[in-house]
């Protein structure tokens, strides 16, 4: 086992996938010679050359096309949006394209392609560098949605989507790249070879997408949550002294209901945490589902603690971010309503 | 003191005005000349602002572009052209039937898709626009197939998933179309790439309107081509309309379309999109280029439209109706059939001879197509199938909903078997 941080395990998921599979091709902004602003795809294309690794135009409508039309012809392209704040403008040949292809030919065409996008703030990004953007894709039929929280999870995730005859979008938490950030700014960087999720093995393994993980096990309430929230959630559940368990969904589409629905059965109440917005966010989503499925054994009404629905402030980011106190006071007031 | 102003374009026409073309020019035929295919893109380009032409007044081939095709050839371009043509008159009279939803012909710009479908190898792949149908009648697609997904029946390729027209056929390597307009453009130069990545010689062709060119793809597909120098030919096919929007409201006024390619540094030609030989050449040249590791070719087809630009459309709210009858450069059809006679490979006999062949095949195809189930009758989808295809396996809630269909249509039918008199219940 190897220590790596989530751009290590990430560039080693893309380079076991080049290394096995012939197919795959990894494209986009700054990718090639570069590396990647985050240093993803660091080290590949002098490895695998630039008809493997390439950089690209700026243009996330043309990256997110020519995937397309490269999956349609054979290869497993993998394509990076720098941001998942500049997806926008390839919304178009995500929703009306990839993500139809398949059922729009019956089955006769397809396009098995990963987009690989960084999200999430807290890193004095503003709004155009802090997005998270996960629930509008999860509206949309045909594509897969996908955010991981650790090292490990990110490689062998990432692995599963390049791997999968579905195209999927994979959301990178930007902030938790380098460390598992409890949600506390002003504390010291603590560093993902600290965490045993840090631990990622050299070689090639899948984490199959659709199943979330029970990363903390407890008996009083659910926490649902996923990326960056995951650790912060952790932080806030120290914080309220709660026995919560608290579950990394993982993967948005598709849904591991099971999991989550087993989990708020037994304890009968739930708190819902992303980053986020919340009007029509993705815990609206979570919400509505764990109501359908566990009415009768909630004891309280379900609660969600979100980004407020403003764009991402500059200023302000630490009064926007849903952080361990505003979590912990949901936890508390969901363990009081009775 | 000044003052800016807005300038809104204006069509040199409108319904009740005299046609008036005089913003096209025209060069005779035989005027421009052929570069070798390898041409720099920046010094060939007047190829931009000329027209290539081959056909000239009296129906002969001239030129430096003359393709020098076998008769044989040239009498299955017009057999393709006429099949097309037919096809589109027998679905709109469906469609006025209320036998189909809807429809879009190709009348009057047939030239272009059946030149470059039969310019092109069959591994090539296309990209077609919603009216490029005569790339898969020149790849050999059965009209059975076609008309079968415009009726939405059990033999339809899209399982019923998708409004008429919007065809594809995979072993016939052409891929599918979509409504959303030249999204497929920069695809084409994606599918270009990976078979330059592969090592392959098959090259790309993508064909959109020159309304669409406006759209954001339209210079996605061209920036990625040129950095790349992807193997693919990007057709802009201008037949003057995108509804009711005449072209310079893409932006046609000042600049052709092909213009615009050197401005990417990729070669630009104009060509007269109704002469059939004047297309093959144009594709056949670009083609070469591509295959030759030369990088893309943009081509404008100027051609008009000379049908609605779908069966919802009435364009004698917005352009003279005598418009297509002072189209300076003619019908396709009988322009290549003019110079068929004019060689002494084509009869007025032998074209109305084939007209009722293709006329009667037309017929049978229909007759056969219904009998795999029409919008009001016939076999029908199970409408299960709908669940289908959505990702490769089916998701557990796409299985939940389906059972949840299945149930209430059960019941719905149950219900309905209880009404009728001696029903059950």
């Amino acid at each position: 086992m190897a220590q790596m941080n989530m751009v290590q395990a990430i560039n080693s998921a893309l380079d076991v996938m080049l290394g096995r599979d012939q197919r795959v091709v990894v494209f986009g902004e700054d990718v090639g010679y570069f590396g990647g602003v985050f240093r993803c795809t660091d080290g590949l294309q002098r490895k695998y050359g630039e008809h493997r690794v390439l950089d690209t135009p700026i243009a996330e409508g043309g990256i997110v096309a020519a995937a397309i039309g490269m999956g349609v012809n054979g290869l497993r392209p993998v394509a990076e949006i720098q941001f998942a704040d500049y997806i926008y403008p390839a919304f178009d040949q995500i929703v009306s394209e990839l993500a139809r292809l398949r059922y729009r030919t019956a089955g006769d065409y397809c396009a098995p392609v990963t987009i690989r996008t960084p999200c999430g703030g807290g890193i004095r990004g503003g709004q155009t560098h802090s997005q998270s953007p996960e629930g509008v894709f999860t509206h949309v039929c045909g594509i897969k949605v996908v955010m991981p929280s650790n090292p490990y999870d990110a490689k062998g995730l990432l692995i599963s989507s390049i791997e999968d005859e579905d195209p999927v979008v994979f959301f990178e938490p930007k902030r938790i790249y380098n460390g598992p950030f409890d949600g506390d700014p002003h504390k010291p960087a603590v560093p993902w070879s600290t965490h045993p999720k840090g631990e990622v093995p050299e070689g090639h393994y899948a984490i199959p997408i659709g199943k979330a993980e029970v990363v903390r096990p407890g008996k009083d309430v659910t926490v649902l949550t996923y990326g960056t929230m995951v650790h912060v959630a952790e932080a806030a559940v120290r914080l309220a002294e709660v026995d919560a368990e608290i579950i990394d969904v993982r993967t948005m589409v598709p849904l591991d209901v099971d999991t989550l629905c087993t989990s708020v059965s037994k304890t009968g109440r739930c708190v819902i945490v992303h980053e986020a917005t919340r009007f029509s966010g993705f815990g609206a989503e979570l919400s509505a589902t764990v109501q359908e499925e566990c009415f009768w054994q909630l004891e309280a009404p379900i609660a969600r603690v979100t980004g407020w629905d403003t764009p991402y402030p500059h200023a302000f980011e630490w009064d926007y971010f849903p952080g361990p106190a505003r979590i912990a006071a949901a936890i508390r007031s969901v363990m009081e309503a009775r | 003191m000044t003052q800016s102003r807005l300038h809104v374009p204006h069509p040199p026409a409108r319904p009740g005005e005299t046609p008036d073309f005089s913003y096209l020019e025209i060069p005779p035929a035989g005027h421009e000349p052929r570069p070798d295919t390898l041409a720099p893109a920046l010094q060939i380009e007047r190829l931009g602002t000329g027209m290539v032409r081959v056909l000239d007044e009296q129906g002969r081939a001239v030129g430096p572009w003359n393709p020098h095709l076998e008769p044989e050839e040239l009498q299955v371009a017009l057999r393709h052209m006429l099949l097309t043509r037919h096809f589109d008159e027998r679905m709109q009279r469906m469609q006025r039937q209320g036998r189909i939803s809807f429809y879009m012909k190709s009348t009057g710009e047939e030239a272009v898709a059946v030149a470059q479908g039969m310019a092109l190898q069959p591994g090539d792949m296309l990209f077609p626009s919603y009216r490029t149908q005569g790339l898969f009648i020149v790849r050999g697609k059965s009209l059975v197939d076609l008309m079968s997904q415009c009726l939405s029946n059990t033999r339809d390729m899209c399982r019923g998933r998708q409004m008429p027209i919007m065809y594809h056929w995979a072993e016939g390597n052409i891929f599918s179309i979509s409504g959303n307009l030249a999204t497929q453009f920069p695809q084409a130069v994606g599918w270009a790439m990976a078979a330059a990545i592969k090592g392959e010689d098959r090259i790309a062709a993508s064909w959109m309107g020159e309304g669409s060119s406006a759209e954001a793809d339209f210079h996605h597909a061209l920036t990625f081509a040129a950095v790349y120098q992807a193997p693919v030919i990007l057709n802009v096919v201008n037949n003057q309309w995108a509804i009711s929007s005449f072209q310079g409201f893409a932006g046609g006024e000042r600049r052709t379309f092909a213009q615009r390619g050197p401005g990417y540094g990729i070669p630009g030609v104009r060509v007269d999109g109704n002469d059939f030989l004047a297309v093959y050449a144009v594709t056949r040249w670009a083609a070469e280029r591509a295959r030759a590791s030369g990088g893309p070719t943009l081509i404008e087809h100027v051609t008009y439209r000379a049908a609605a630009h779908s069966t919802s459309d009435d364009p004698s709210r917005y352009r003279p109706k005598e418009e297509w009858q002072a189209w300076p450069l003619g019908d396709p059809v009988k322009r290549l059939k003019a110079h068929l006679i004019g060689i002494g490979e084509w009869s007025e006999e032998r074209h109305a001879a084939l007209e009722q062949e293709l006329e009667a095949h037309v017929t049978a195809c229909w007759k056969e197509a219904v009998t795999y189930g029409t919008l009001s009758d016939g076999p029908t989808l199970d409408p299960m199938s709908m669940f289908e295809d959505v990702f490769h396996d089916m998701p557990a809630h796409l299985k939940r909903q389906r059972e949840e269909l299945r149930s209430l249509t059960a019941a719905q039918h149950a219900a309905a078997a209880a009404k009728v008199p001696g029903g059950e219940g």
